[in-house]
């Protein structure tokens, strides 16, 4: 499918994100809300509920950059949902090209995913985990900014950092 | 306790109790229970002086009792529970249980370590009958013993463990269905979903999954869930892990999200279901508190 090959595509000077995860309503308002900073690049978010994408269009699909699974612990199906698309990412991107964003955690007694399962997440595809209360607009606004930061490295147009360096830095400071 | 006087244990049996979660409690004693009754009951009656919960033309006398109870806990490190009743006694008629409260700690042997002296560790407060006496008992209890009270909420995943729990006891043929209740967000009109499941169905599905007898392990909770949502899909279509699981019903106990339980059954299973269930939410209640 079209994730299967970061080195096949012609490269662009657009930059593109994916979103995957069960709450489409949510993912646009993240969408909507990284295409409002500013920022000195052109960006493509692309929202799915699931992976492989779809093959149709394929060949006109620029290159994706960046990632970010969107987990809500208070659906046990959104876990499901992104642990059946993890296996469609070809490993390439688990080089610091894929994150996770979980939402919920503020609501403990709602939880229905424990959290042993995210830790587990972290550990087997190397990729950060951020916290972060999307329904919240501030948290949706912060969140919207870090996005857009990975996205300038992961496409490689902050000399010097590659999304390998970034996404090794992350892991590391994750764990003081 | 495994020597359970089942007459004590009854009590707990058949009843609605609604959970809280307690902070130890500073320089109680079991030597001073006597007194405690005493203090209690003239609060109340004070409370009711200044016309707090009177009820119109009905003069009723309250007698409070404080109790312990050395065979309800988990372990010999937890302190035995001790059971608050109120009771009223008109002059015409016999006593009448209004309220009940019990205070437990089944919160095993490693928990204890660091706990100062001074203090007591009964972090479950499980009440039966008007909010309003809870209030007052509660309210009587942080003056004296400077602890807090908060309401308990169990979680989907707490449920979930509960489900799997209760459906693994044993229980005779005529046991009701199991029963999970979702409720269903986003909607405009919030919309619950009832799923029933034959005990022993349940119990097959449970004994499939179980690897060690008394043994309980996350992986085995959620196999034995997600098994039973995709029945439901199979069946619906509708993704039961969307949802939120609201409310756990078995013919053991049921238990509600907003900390609320019943044990039907007794009085080993029914003891044996309290434990699980306060160990369960025992570490939740230090948490919370």
């Amino acid at each position: 499918a079209g994730i299967s090959r970061i080195f096949g595509k012609v490269p662009l000077s657009l930059s593109q994100a994916c979103l995957v995860g069960s709450d489409e309503g949510l993912q646009q308002k993240l969408a909507e809300a990284v295409l409002r900073e500013k920022k000195s690049f052109r960006i493509n978010i692309r929202i799915a509920t699931s992976l492989p994408l779809p093959s149709e269009g394929d060949h006109l699909r620029p290159r994706i950059d960046l990632i970010a699974f969107m987990i809500d612990i208070k659906s046990k199906y959104s876990l499901r949902n992104v642990e059946a698309s993890l296996a469609y990412v070809d490993a390439s991107f688990f080089l610091g090209k894929v994150c996770f964003l979980v939402t919920g955690v503020g609501r403990l007694n709602c939880c229905s995913v424990e959290m042993s399962a995210i830790w587990k997440l972290r550990e087997v595809y190397s990729s950060p985990v951020l916290f972060c209360e999307l329904e919240l607009e501030g948290i949706r606004v912060a969140t919207a900014q870090r996005l857009l930061r990975m996205l300038e490295i992961c496409a490689g147009l902050i000399p010097g950092v590659s999304a390998l360096y970034f996404g090794s830095l992350m892991s590391r400071s994750a764990n003081y | 306790g495994e020597n359970t006087d089942p007459q004590r244990i009854a009590f707990l049996l058949r009843k609605q109790w609604t959970l809280y979660s307690v902070t130890p409690l500073y320089r109680f004693s079991n030597a001073h229970l006597r007194n405690y009754s005493r203090l209690l009951s003239a609060f109340i009656a004070a409370e009711r002086q200044k016309g707090w919960a009177v009820e119109v033309g009905v003069e009723l006398d309250i007698k409070v009792a404080v109790s312990s109870l050395p065979d309800l806990k988990g372990s010999d490190q937890d302190h035995a529970a001790i059971l608050v009743e109120v009771r009223t006694s008109q002059k015409t008629s016999e006593e009448k249980l209004i309220w009940s409260g019990w205070f437990c700690s089944v919160c095993g042997d490693d928990f204890f370590e660091n706990m100062p002296e001074d203090f007591t560790c009964l972090p479950l407060f499980l009440t039966n009958g008007a909010e309003s006496y809870t209030a007052i008992v509660g309210s009587w209890f942080q003056k004296t013993f400077d602890c807090c009270f908060h309401r308990l909420a169990i979680s989907p995943l707490n449920l979930s463990w509960m489900a799997a729990m209760w459906t693994g006891c044993k229980v005779d043929k005529t046991a009701s269905a199991m029963e999970l209740i979702f409720s269903v967000p986003g909607l405009l009109q919030p919309l619950d979903i009832s799923y029933a499941i034959h005990p022993e169905d349940a119990k097959a599905l449970w004994d499939t999954v179980q690897k060690t007898p008394g043994e309980i392990t996350q992986e085995e909770v959620d196999i034995f869930m997600d098994c039973l949502y995709s029945h439901f899909h199979r069946h619906f279509k509708i993704r039961l892990s969307a949802a939120k699981l609201v409310k756990v019903s078995t013919a053991i106990a049921s238990a509600h999200c907003d900390g609320i339980i019943k044990v039907s059954l007794g009085p080993e299973i029914g003891v044996l279901a309290v434990v699980w269930t306060g160990r369960l939410l025992c570490p939740l209640a230090e948490t919370q508190a």
